[in-house]
């Protein structure tokens, strides 16, 4: 039992204090978005401008079934938009944090690295839908989505458990920039490519090589696609989507633990090599 | 039990490899590191540039794990259970570490979270802090890139104590700052020390500062504590002819060198060492 002042320190109990900071994380990141919110509004334009030209690549392809494979291609836009957005959110929690030289604060703050990287991930996630909201919103402004059966609610579900796979996900590409200051958040673009060659975000999965299937198969984005696409042009119910939602649950079950673990060691190599901060 | 313990404290960092000759080792950051702070006391390190005083801070902190010694706060080990002391203390470095576009109450309502403290706990604090320092409240909405260099140091010394620290690590706090932010937050540090017995580890190359401060003065020189005393009975050991030395001279009759012949060369040191 420790004696003396350092048992006056904050009595709150621990969960509490990591809840607190949570809010403190997302809070932190919400005055960060509405200080950029005129860069953030060119980058919702530019994502937008995207999933425009992706979706007009389907409707150039003619044929009998233009506004069927239009959706298609725009549902996996928008997925793929959210997804990178999460990457990116996570991505920084190291990148922007040592940019503005505030990363040993934070580092040396009593929060643990899970508080750290799961309030970063939850405001990634509202965000992020915030941003496809507004992105499908425009979208269907241009093109005839076949939307007319969408279970909406179905999706909605399927894109929230999705979501803790995928922060998983990001969470073990964050740990790149505490290995290598300089290159690691490029190595974060790799892990995002490999998804979007294999998840079906653009094409059915059936057109890849055998092996790059059975990647797919462990990859979230490849579930939350599936699923939202039933939901959305088939209005599939939840009820009927169990073979989409329990590999997602299962991945996010592993991801999110492994992510956490992974970024501790980072953060202990990090600070054994004296890397967390770039100079000084 | 002392506020603060070290007990040969080692770190070293690999050399990049253009600065690594044949037989070159990795550069020594802390070469045996030992002191004490009691509590209440302000403890300074006076050396130059690249003479491992940062590096200290950072051991302390738990920003770097120490290759060999021990770390004490208040009694608690400070390498197993970082978390615990970290509640415990805050730390001001010598720049002002904050979200630039974000205001001084966003900035200060982040910190406060960190440490577990809600906005309708922090709100009230923050203004009595900022009333202290002398700092305008209307001006705490404003980004903290608006703000001078001085006020954003004030700001994060307002950071440190909004926590209520038992232990304040400054690295450098005042370096960089006008004359007159120099000496305001010469006596914030004062008035914090007074009114919260706070214990305080100054790291610092300015000598007046360090007498001016400090209980006790370390000398620090590649990475190893060459003397540690009052400021007086320091300068008392280095008399000669009967005059009391300045804490200068006694930097120079310790190291065999003056402080700027040893900043010059901890300085070319520093830049050979690769800590990224």
């Amino acid at each position: 039992m420790q004696q003396g002042p350092i048992a006056l320190g904050n009595k709150r109990s621990n969960w509490l204090m990591e809840l607190i900071a949570v809010w403190g994380f997302v809070q932190r990141n919400y005055y960060l978005t509405k200080r950029y919110f005129w860069w953030e509004l060119v980058w919702l334009v530019y994502t937008t401008a995207n999933a425009l030209s992706i979706g007009y690549i389907g409707a150039g392809l003619g044929g009998e079934n233009i506004a069927s494979a239009t959706t298609f291609l725009l549902i996996g836009a928008l997925l793929w938009s959210y997804l990178s957005m999460l990457f990116d959110i996570l991505a920084e929690t190291v990148m922007w944090e040592r940019w503005e030289g505030t990363i040993e604060y934070t580092f040396m703050s009593p929060v643990s690295r899970a508080t750290h990287l799961i309030g970063t991930g939850i405001y990634a996630v509202i965000y992020g839908i915030i941003r496809m909201v507004v992105m499908l919103g425009v979208i269907s402004l241009f093109f005839d989505l076949q939307l007319r059966n969408a279970n909406y609610l179905a999706a909605f579900v399927i894109l929230a458990i999705a979501s803790v796979s995928l922060v998983g996900f990001g969470m073990v590409g964050s740990v790149m920039p505490l290995l290598s200051p300089e290159k690691g958040a490029q190595v974060t673009f790799i892990f995002a490519s490999i998804l979007l060659l294999v998840s079906g975000v653009y094409y059915p999965i059936e057109v890849l090589p055998g092996w790059m299937q059975a990647l797919a198969k462990i990859s979230p984005a490849y579930y939350a696609l599936q699923g939202m696409r039933s939901a959305l042009v088939d209005g599939a119910a939840l009820a009927s989507q169990w073979a989409n939602i329990w590999p997602l649950l299962i991945i996010g079950a592993v991801s999110v633990p492994l992510g956490i673990r992974i970024f501790e060691l980072g953060e202990r190599f990090a600070k054994r090599t004296g890397r967390l901060k770039r100079s000084g | 039990m002392h506020a603060l313990e070290l007990s040969g404290v080692h770190k070293a960092f690999k050399k990049s490899k253009a600065e690594r000759k044949d037989g070159d080792g990795p550069a020594k950051a802390l070469d045996g590191v030992s002191l004490t702070v009691n509590r209440g006391e302000i403890v300074g390190i006076l050396g130059p540039n690249g003479s491992g005083k940062s590096t200290l801070v950072r051991v302390i902190s738990t920003l770097i794990v120490p290759d060999a010694g021990s770390v004490r706060v208040f009694g608690v080990d400070a390498l197993k259970e970082a978390k615990t002391v970290q509640r415990t203390m805050n730390r001001v470095s010598v720049e002002a570490s904050f979200f630039k576009k974000l205001s001084a109450m966003e900035n200060l309502l982040y910190g406060a979270k960190l440490y577990g403290m809600t906005t309708s706990e922090a709100k009230p604090r923050i203004k009595e802090i900022l009333a202290n320092i002398g700092f305008e409240y209307s001006r705490a909405g404003e980004p903290m890139e608006h703000l001078s260099r001085g006020m954003q140091q004030k700001i994060a010394l307002a950071r440190a104590l909004l926590t209520s620290p038992m232990l304040m690590l400054l690295d450098e706090p005042t370096t960089g700052l006008d004359p007159r932010s120099k000496k305001e937050v010469q006596a914030f540090v004062r008035q914090i020390h007074g009114s919260h017995d706070s214990s305080v580890l100054l790291c610092t190359h300015d000598m007046a500062e360090a007498e001016d401060l400090c209980d006790r003065v370390g000398i620090m020189l590649d990475g190893q504590i060459i003397e540690m005393d009052e400021p007086g009975t320091l300068k008392r050991r280095y008399q000669q002819n009967g005059k009391l030395p300045t804490l200068e001279d006694v930097f120079m009759a310790a190291t065999g060198k003056s402080f700027e012949e040893a900043e010059d060369k901890e300085a070319r040191q520093a830049e050979k060492v690769e800590v990224g």
